[in-house]
């Protein structure tokens, strides 16, 4: 049952990696693009995360901590470069 | 048995949120009402699985391991702050909204005011 509900939810983060890719081609402004990339890295770190209990070993979690730091730092630099014209001032 | 259960329940709730995050930034229909969907939905949804592997690593290892709760940590605290600061940039960029947004006649006053102000050289 566990092994049917891993792979159920692998496919779901999936489809919503897809959706957001759409997002991120489609999106009318840079914000937008942002936006898609930002929710796309949190998704990456749920898959990472399912795909660490599909191979049962908690060697994963580093992996996800570094992909939510360096998500959150890109997200912030490229928005401030937006905001401001230049990330360090 | 019991913590398959648990586990399989906490898991599909977060990957539904997830999903539905996603589809709501990809359906709904200006930049600003976009902005809502994955930063509270995707954040849930995040951190429901990192409860799921929380509970499973004490069913495979026998302790509890803190690692999942410094990333909820960390996803909690920094998810607002993204979103302040993306709908900063929106503003600041002056992207539509839709036509039904109310106190339309207040973004002028607010953009002259949330402008960011230049260092004082002069």
């Amino acid at each position: 049952m566990l092994n049917i509900a891993v792979i159920f939810v692998g496919v779901i983060l999936c489809i919503a990696l897809i959706l957001n890719l759409i997002r991120l081609f489609l999106g009318p402004n840079t914000a937008d693009r942002i936006l898609a990339l930002d929710t796309m890295y949190i998704n990456s770190i749920a898959l990472i995360l399912v795909y660490g209990m599909h191979s049962e070993t908690p060697l994963y979690f580093e992996a996800a901590l570094l992909i939510a730091m360096l998500g959150f730092v890109s997200s912030v630099a490229f928005s401030k470069y937006l905001l401001r014209g230049d990330i360090i001032e | 048995m019991v913590f398959e259960i648990i586990i399989s329940v906490l898991l599909i709730i977060g990957g539904l949120f997830i999903l539905i995050g996603s589809l709501g930034l990809l359906r709904l229909p200006d930049f600003y009402t976009r902005l809502h969907a994955p930063t509270k939905a995707t954040t849930l949804g995040l951190g429901s699985v990192l409860l799921a592997s929380m509970v499973f690593t004490y069913k495979i290892e026998g302790y509890i391991s803190v690692n999942e709760l410094l990333i909820t940590l960390f996803l909690v605290i920094t998810a607002p702050v993204v979103a302040h600061i993306l709908a900063k940039v929106g503003f600041h960029h002056q992207v539509k909204m839709t036509a039904n947004t109310r106190n339309q006649e207040l973004v002028k006053v607010a953009r002259v005011r949330g402008k960011p102000q230049n260092k004082i050289e002069e």
